[in-house]
C-alpha cells in the first residue's frame, strides 16, 4: 500500500523520543498517563533505523485524510498486559476501509502524556508522517475535551482493536458522550486496554483546528531538560529560559488531599513557599490534571492554561498521583493556543467546566515575571 | 533464644550477639574481598566480645549487599533465559527491552515468548500450549542454559499458568533452576519479570553464597539454624534465600532502620544512618520502613521492589571539609575507611567532619591535639552547615507535618549535635551497629496485591481475604502463628475500571518460629 506523501518540516528518528516522551510528560500537567511504556514500544519499532516524517500544518489540504489513534483503559492494566503491538494500525484500517479511504499522515488527540506517542508508532508502522499538532496542546481528563470535537469534528466512524484481533467499528454514534461510553465498555470486554482510531479528518480542518507544532514544542523541552541534566545546569531555570515557561511559584507540599469522584482523582495540594515565595502559600487544584493554581488565595493561573510541577532539585515533572507530602516544587505555568480560549472553548475546558464557577478565565499571557 | 546479626556491607562487617531483646556485644570488622573471612572474623570477634559459648547461639541472621554487588558489577551471573506466557499480548516489548546492554549480554540475552496469559479480572488470554513449550524447553537446552525465569501477564492475579509452565520446564530440563515471577513481584509486568530474572541469573551464585555462609558459622562453632534478611525487613531461611536471592536488595539501609527503631523503641520516626561516606535517611511506620512507590532501579534495571524509600546524601564522618568563596563546603567527597590514615585526628592532613567534631570537644577520637588549632569560627560555621544538610533531608522524608523524632544511627552520629529542623534527635545505645541489630531482631513476612472487584465482593470481605491470604503466606514462611499481626492494608480504586476495581495490598508479619 502506497500512501501519498506529504511535504515534511523535518524528521522524528530513535534519538528523539526520550526527548519527545519528556517534554510529553511535561505538556501533560499532572495527568495523560505514563509515556514510558509507549516510548520503550516507539523505541523498538525505530531501533531498525526507521525514521518519521513531521509534517506542517500549512501543507496539509482538503485532500489529505488524517487519522488518530490513541490508547483507551486503566492505566494500571497496561503496565501488565501491554499491546501486542499492531492494535493501532488495525483500528485505524477499519475506520478506512468504512470511509473508503487512506490517511496520509496521522495526528495525536493529546500530545499530553502516554498518547503522544501512539500516532507515531502506527505512522512509523505504516511508512507515513505525523502532524506537526494535536487537539489539546497539554492533557484533559476526557475524549471530548478535544479541539477537534469543540470545533465540529465527527464522532464517527471509529474502531476498536484489542491485542488479540478484535476490531469493533461504532459506524454511526450520535455524539462524543456515547462514542466514549461504548468504547469503555467495550474496552473492559477487551481486558481494559484497547486502542481506539477516531474519525479521520480532512486535512484542511484539522489545519483549522489542530493546536499547532505541539510535536516540535515537546520535542523543544525535553531536548532542553536532557541538554541541561547533561551539563548539571539547574533544570527549572533552565526550562523558564529556553522553552517559554513561567515560575509562578517555588515551595513545599504541606497537605495533600484526594478523593475519587465519577472516575476521576480529585484533590488538591497545599504548598508553603520557598526562596522567593517564601512566607507564602499556595493551593493547586487536580482532576488528574492541575487545574488551578492559587498563591496567597488569588487564582494566578488556571485551565487551559498549563499548570506543570517540576521537582525543584531534579527538574523532572511529577504527575498528580506521586504528589505527597514534603515534595518541594516549582510551579511553572505555559500559555494554551488560542484555540483553547474561544468562548466555545472555554464552555468545555475553562474553569467552569471543571466545578469553579467563581473563577473566570484570566489568560497566562503577560503575567508574572 | 540467643542470636547473632550480621550485616555485611561495602566497608564494614558489623556484628552484634543479642540475648532476647538486650544487646550483649556488638563490632565491626573489615569486610574482605571473599566476604566469607570478614563474616568469620566478625563472628569470633563478637563471640569474644560477648564472653558467649558459640554453642550457646540459637540462631544467626545474616544481611548482605554481596547480591546486589554481583548485579551492580555483572559478576557470577548465570546464562538465563526468559520465558514469558501471555501472546498475544506484550509482543511490541519482548523480556530485558529496557535493560542495559552489558548486563543483558552478561546472563546471554535469551528470551522467548508463549501462549498464555489472563485478564486483570483472571480471564484466559490465551491457553497455555505444551508443545510449545517443549519446543522452547528444547532450544533452551540446546543452548546449554540451565536457568529459567518464567513471567505470565496478571500472574499475581492467578499464577496457575506460571506454576504449569514451572512444571514442563523442570521435567523437560531436569536439574535446571526455574523462577515464577508471581514468587517474587506484583503488578507491572516489566518489572516483575525483572526481578525474576535477575534473581534467575544469581541462583547459581547463591548456592555458592549460602554454603559458604553456612561453612563460616560452622566454622565459628555455632550449630543453631541461619536466616537472611529481605529488603522488607523480614527473614528467609537459607534454603529460601538460595532460590530467591534478589530478595535480600536494599536489605541493608532497612536493617538499620529496623534496628534503630528497636534500639530506639520508637516505632514512628525519621531514621538518619550515618556511614562514613554518605547518610541514608528513611521513614519509619510502625516499625517498618515506608516503601518506596515508584520503581526502583538496581544495576540499571527497573524492578518493583518491595524498598525502603530512602534519600542518600553525601554526609558522612569522613566528608571533607573544604573552605570555598560561597562559604563551607562539606562532602559529597569523603576518605572513607582511609578515615584512620587521613583524618586530621589520625595524624593525616586532611580535614574531615569527623576532625569537627573531635576539635569541637562533643566526641574524644584519635588525638585532639592535631585539631586544636582550627578557628572556632570554622567549627560553628562546620557544625552550622552539617545540620542545614540533615534537616534538608529529613524534611523530605517527612510524611506528615506531625513532629516525629529523628533516631540517628551508624558511625558518624557523632555529627549531630542538637535537635534537626526543631525535631526531637534520639541517639539509642548501639547506634554504630544498629544494622546488624536490625538483622538480628528480623521478623516473618508474607504479603499480597491482587485486585477485587467491589461490585462482586464487599470491600470488608475483600480486605478479610486478603488479610488472610497475608496470614497464611507468613505462616508458611517460618512465622508463628499467634504473632502475626498486619503492618500494612492499602486499598487504591483503579480509575477508569468498571465493577468498582480496587487493589488491595496487605502485609503481614510475626515473630520467627525457632523449634
Amino acid at each position: 500500500m502506497s500512501r501519498k506523501p506529504l511535504a515534511e518540516s523535518y524528521r522524528l528518528g530513535f534519538d528523539d523520543l526520550e526527548a519527545l516522551t519528556i517534554g510529553a510528560a511535561l505538556l501533560g500537567t499532572g495527568g495523560g498517563g505514563n509515556p514510558y511504556i509507549g516510548f520503550l514500544r516507539a523505541r523498538e519499532v525505530f531501533r531498525q533505523g526507521a525514521t518519521v516524517p513531521v509534517i506542517p500544518l500549512e501543507v496539509l489540504t482538503q485532500d489529505d485524510w488524517v487519522g488518530e489513534v490513541g490508547g483507551i483503559g486503566a492505566p494500571v492494566v497496561s503496565a501488565e498486559k501491554f499491546e501486542q503491538g499492531d492494535e493501532g494500525t488495525r483500528a485505524l484500517a477499519a475506520v478506512e476501509a468504512e470511509l473508503g479511504i487512506e490517511v496520509a499522515a496521522m495526528i495525536s488527540g493529546e500530545i499530553g502524556g502516554a498518547n503522544a506517542m501512539e500516532p507515531v508508532i502506527t505512522a512509523a508502522k505504516l511508512g507515513i508522517g505525523i502532524v506537526d499538532g494535536d487537539g489539546m496542546g497539554r492533557a484533559f481528563p476526557e475524549v471530548q475535551m478535544c479541539t477537534f470535537f469543540i470545533y465540529g469534528g465527527g464522532v464517527a466512524p471509529a474502531a476498536i482493536a484489542d491485542e488479540k484481533g478484535n476490531v469493533v467499528v461504532y459506524k454511526h454514534v450520535i455524539d462524543m458522550f456515547w462514542l466514549e461510553r461504548m468504547a469503555r465498555h467495550t474496552t473492559v470486554d477487551m481486558g481494559a486496554t484497547a486502542m481506539l482510531a477516531l474519525p479521520p479528518m480532512r486535512g484542511d480542518f484539522v489545519q483549522k483546528t489542530a493546536v499547532p507544532a505541539t510535536v516540535t514544542q515537546a520535542v523543544h523541552i525535553g531536548r532542553t531538560v536532557l541538554k541541561a541534566r547533561k551539563a548539571r545546569k539547574n533544570v527549572v531555570e533552565t526550562v523558564v529560559e529556553e522553552t517559554g515557561a513561567k515560575l509562578f511559584f517555588t515551595g513545599k507540599i504541606t497537605d495533600i488531599r484526594r478523593h475519587l469522584v465519577g472516575g476521576f482523582a480529585r484533590g488538591e495540594a497545599i504548598l508553603s513557599g520557598l526562596g522567593d515565595w517564601a512566607g507564602s502559600e499556595a493551593k493547586i487544584a487536580i482532576q488528574n490534571e492541575n487545574l488551578v493554581l492559587w498563591v496567597d488565595g488569588v487564582p494566578v493561573l488556571m485551565v487551559p492554561d498549563l499548570i506543570v510541577n517540576l521537582e525543584l532539585d531534579t527538574g523532572e515533572p511529577l504527575t498528580t498521583e506521586v504528589l505527597r507530602y514534603g515534595q518541594r516544587l516549582a510551579v511553572i505555568g505555559l500559555p494554551a493556543h488560542d484555540l483553547l480560549k474561544t468562548e466555545k472553548a472555554l464552555e468545555i475546558i475553562g474553569p467552569k467546566a471543571f466545578g469553579y464557577p467563581d473563577l473566570t478565565y484570566n489568560p497566562l499571557e503577560g503575567k508574572a515575571k | 533464644m540467643i542470636r547473632i546479626g550480621i550485616d555485611v556491607g561495602g566497608t564494614n562487617t558489623d556484628a552484634v550477639v543479642m540475648d532476647g531483646s538486650t544487646v550483649i556485644a556488638g563490632v565491626k570488622a573489615a569486610t574482605t574481598a571473599d566476604v566469607m573471612t570478614g563474616v568469620v572474623n566478625a563472628l569470633k570477634d563478637v563471640l569474644a566480645a560477648s564472653g558467649m559459648a558459640a554453642s550457646a547461639v540459637d540462631v544467626v541472621m545474616i544481611g548482605t549487599t554481596h547480591f546486589t554487588n554481583a548485579v551492580v558489577q555483572r559478576r557470577d551471573l548465570a546464562q538465563t533465559a526468559a520465558v514469558r506466557l501471555g501472546l498475544p499480548a506484550t509482543a511490541s516489548l519482548p523480556p530485558m527491552v529496557d535493560w542495559p546492554e552489558d548486563l543483558k549480554q552478561a546472563i546471554g540475552g535469551t528470551w522467548y515468548l508463549a501462549h498464555g496469559g489472563n485478564e486483570f479480572d483472571g480471564r484466559v488470554i490465551s491457553p497455555l500450549n505444551e508443545e510449545e513449550l517443549l519446543g522452547i524447553a528444547a532450544d533452551i537446552k540446546a543452548k546449554g542454559i540451565n536457568t529459567v525465569a518464567i513471567s505470565s501477564v496478571f500472574s499475581p492475579v492467578t499464577s496457575d499458568f506460571e506454576k504449569q509452565a514451572g512444571e514442563i520446564f523442570a521435567k523437560a530440563l531436569p536439574g535446571a533452576h526455574i523462577t515464577l515471577s508471581s514468587e517474587i513481584g506484583r503488578i507491572g509486568l516489566l518489572e516483575r519479570e525483572n526481578a525474576a530474572i535477575m534473581n534467575a541469573c544469581l541462583r547459581d551464585l547463591s548456592a555458592h553464597v549460602i554454603a559458604a555462609f553456612r561453612a563460616a558459622i560452622t566454622e565459628a562453632g555455632i550449630k543453631g539454624k541461619f536466616f537472611l534478611t529481605q529488603n522488607d525487613g523480614t527473614l528467609m531461611d537459607a534454603a529460601f534465600a538460595e532460590k530467591f536471592p534478589v530478595l535480600t536488595f536494599a536489605s541493608g539501609p532497612t536493617n538499620s532502620m529496623r534496628g534503630a527503631a528497636f534500639l530506639s523503641g520508637v516505632k514512628d520516626a525519621i531514621v538518619v544512618d550515618i556511614g562514613g561516606t554518605t547518610s541514608d535517611v528513611g521513614s519509619l511506620h510502625k516499625g517498618f520502613p515506608r516503601q518506596a512507590t515508584v520503581a526502583v532501579e538496581v544495576g540499571g534495571v527497573r524492578t518493583n521492589f518491595r524498598m525502603p524509600d530512602v534519600f542518600s546524601i553525601g554526609l558522612g564522618g569522613g566528608s571533607h571539609v573544604v573552605e570555598t568563596r560561597d562559604g563551607i563546603k562539606v562532602g559529597p567527597t569523603s576518605v572513607g575507611y582511609r578515615i584512620i590514615t587521613e583524618a586530621l585526628i589520625f595524624g593525616g592532613d586532611t580535614l574531615t567532619t569527623s576532625d569537627i567534631v573531635v576539635a569541637s570537644g562533643r566526641y574524644e577520637l584519635g588525638d585532639k591535639s592535631k585539631v586544636a588549632h582550627l578557628p572556632a569560627d570554622l567549627l560553628a560555621r562546620t557544625q552550622v552547615k552539617i545540620m542545614q544538610m540533615l534537616e534538608d533531608c529529613v524534611e523530605r522524608s517527612r510524611l506528615s507535618p506531625d513532629p516525629l523524632p529523628v533516631i540517628v544511627v551508624g558511625g558518624g552520629s557523632i555529627l549531630v549535635d542538637g535537635p534537626i529542623g526543631g525535631l526531637e534527635v534520639i541517639k539509642p545505645n548501639h547506634f554504630a551497629v544498629a544494622n546488624a541489630v536490625g538483622a538480628a531482631i528480623a521478623q516473618v513476612s508474607g504479603e499480597v496485591d491482587r485486585v477485587y472487584a467491589l461490585a462482586e465482593i464487599s470491600r470488608d470481605a475483600a480486605l478479610a481475604d486478603a488479610k488472610q491470604r497475608a496470614t497464611d503466606a507468613a505462616v508458611a514462611a517460618g512465622a508463628r502463628a499467634d504473632s502475626i499481626e498486619i503492618v500494612d492494608v492499602e486499598d487504591v480504586p483503579l480509575a477508569y475500571l468498571p465493577g468498582n476495581a480496587t487493589r488491595v495490598r496487605v502485609k503481614a508479619v510475626g515473630e520467627l518460629h525457632v523449634a
